[in-house]
């Protein structure tokens, strides 16, 4: 009963993520496209609490809905005219991108079903934003530092590119 | 609701198997949750109209009901209902249609974490605050939604200062929110409440003085998430009509309503649960049916100072607010998470 609920469960979340995965990818509007996002983002969160990361889940939520999606449907909005309802994506270089498309696939069922996957028997650790705090604390301190490192340059790298060219704008 | 399925067939010999009983008791419990936020939105309402009323020498709604108006706001929730549903012609329909229950599932979900007592809760998550925190982010896609499918100017720069104002204030909220944490040594929200047993002095706001700066920064911060005075540029009458939801009429119009009422009550509840001791009374400890009555006092008396400040302050410019999000309570949030650390680094306490 329980095995049967949780697959049921399962794939209501893999259908919602790759329906609206397929939305975001075929629709020509740009902003049901950004909008499809949410239930992608919210798809995989469900995935990932079904792989018992409640804490990736909640990091996904607010990460990507919170912060990623906000900043794209602002570009979306800003980068046309805000009017202009009919933001459409159009098809370029139809043939080559089907190239591409279909090696990446190929690739991917390659490697899907060339990997021998492990079934994980034990129980997921019950706290797990303790063990990556921990973590993150102790073997993976270098990788930490190096993230942190480079968010802060590319904070910096922002801040230089949108400040006002004081030298320039004086004069004119 | 694990907890209480468990505590109602140990003490009661309930004959029903636990895993039927805990997911029944989570649907009603989101059931009760759902009647209790459109109760306490209408309750509030008329509250803050009274608030309003009282604090500007007037009487404010006496007549419907008896009581001094206390079916003022029930008169009102009928009358939202049986309004028609209007569309724009222009409106982007999909969007415009489904942005209104966006915003609410955004701020529904929260309550799921909200505990009201010892064994009611919904789900104690392990991540429990940073669920709410995730969560709450729907809002804001909703918002944007409801101001794009308008199709109108000032629904759309409502909808625009809405999103930049949330995101910008997330960061001073989540900043806050973690000093509480680290004192609490846990994510979830039963552990934090147990981490502050034993009385008023041991509630975080009181424990040291840069968890009290935090229980401050949150409260502002949280203000503005939820678009109240002060902070309630987005929806500012005077430049933007109503802000995002001005195209909305009857049901969906009463959905935003209820969603920033039930927001409203969810901030003060968290400031209650992290910083001032949850469900536990003022002398600690909390017998079962008090510790609901005791959360429920101690977020309505924040929520009374919400609606305080509303008629006390003025509204801020972009700038101002910015500034203010930006240049005090980041920092000074970030001083907080340091001190508190230090703090419990020399006094040895949790």
């Amino acid at each position: 009963m329980d095995g049967y609920l949780s697959a049921v469960v399962f794939y209501v979340f893999a259908a919602i993520t790759v329906l609206s995965g397929a939305m975001v990818a075929l629709s020509s509007r740009l902003i049901y496209a950004a909008f499809s996002l949410l239930l992608t983002f919210f798809g995989v969160a469900g995935l990932y609490i079904f792989l018992g990361a409640d804490f990736i889940a909640a990091t996904q939520v607010l990460i990507y809905v919170g912060g990623i999606l906000i900043l794209l449907l602002f570009g979306v909005m800003l980068t046309h005219r805000i009017y202009d309802f009919k933001i459409l994506s159009t098809r370029v270089q139809f043939v080559p991108s089907v190239i591409v498309v279909g090696c990446t696939f190929a690739l991917l069922l390659a490697v899907i079903f060339g990997t021998r996957w492990q079934m994980v028997k034990e129980a997921p650790p019950e706290y797990t934003a303790a063990t990556i705090g921990k973590l993150l604390m102790t073997t993976y301190l270098l990788p930490f530092e190096a993230v942190s490192v480079l968010l802060l340059v590319a904070l910096i790298g922002a801040a230089t590119l949108a400040r006002r060219d004081l030298t320039s704008g004086e004069e004119s | 609701m694990q907890a209480l399925a468990q505590y109602l067939i140990q003490t009661f010999g309930l004959p029903v198997p636990l895993s039927v009983l805990s997911p029944l008791l989570g649907f009603m419990g989101g059931v009760v949750v759902l009647t209790a936020i459109a109760v306490q939105a209408m309750y509030l309402i008329w509250l803050e109209r009274k608030v309003a009323a009282h604090m500007q020498d007037r009487l404010g709604p006496m007549l419907v009901g008896g009581w001094h108006g206390w079916a003022q706001s029930l008169a009102d929730g009928i009358k939202l209902l049986l309004k028609e549903d209007i569309v724009p012609a222009a409106a982007d329909r999909p969007l415009f249609l489904l942005a209104p229950l966006v915003v609410f599932v955004g701020s529904f979900a929260a309550f799921v974490c909200l505990p009201f007592g010892d064994r009611v809760i919904i789900s104690d998550l392990n991540v429990g605050i940073f669920y709410i925190i995730a969560v709450t982010s729907f809002v804001v896609i909703g918002i944007i939604m409801a101001g794009w499918g308008s199709n109108n100017k000032w629904a759309l720069f409502g909808a625009m200062r809405s999103a930049a104002q949330i995101v910008s204030y997330e960061i001073p909220v989540g900043l806050s929110l973690l000093a509480a944490v680290m004192a609490a040594g846990s994510l979830s929200m039963q552990e934090i409440v147990a981490a502050q047993d034993g009385g008023i002095h041991r509630w975080f706001a009181f424990r040291n003085p840069f968890l009290f700066v935090a229980f401050v920064i949150y409260f502002l911060a949280s203000l503005s998430e939820v678009n109240r005075t002060p902070f309630d540029i987005p929806e500012a009458e005077s430049e933007l009509v109503a802000g995002y939801h001005t195209e909305y009429s009857g049901m969906r119009f009463s959905f935003f309503f209820l969603a920033e009422y039930a927001n409203m009550f969810a901030v003060a509840a968290i400031a209650a649960t992290l910083f001032l001791g949850g469900w536990q009374a003022p002398w600690g400890g909390g017998a079962p049916i008090f510790g609901v009555i005791w959360v429920i006092a101690k977020a309505h008396f924040l929520v009374f100072v919400q609606m305080w400040l509303r008629w006390t302050l003025p509204r801020l410019r972009v700038d101002q607010l910015m500034y203010i999000g930006w240049k005090v309570l980041t920092p000074f949030a970030f001083a907080c998470i340091v001190g508190t650390g230090a703090w419990m680094l020399v006094f040895k306490q949790g």
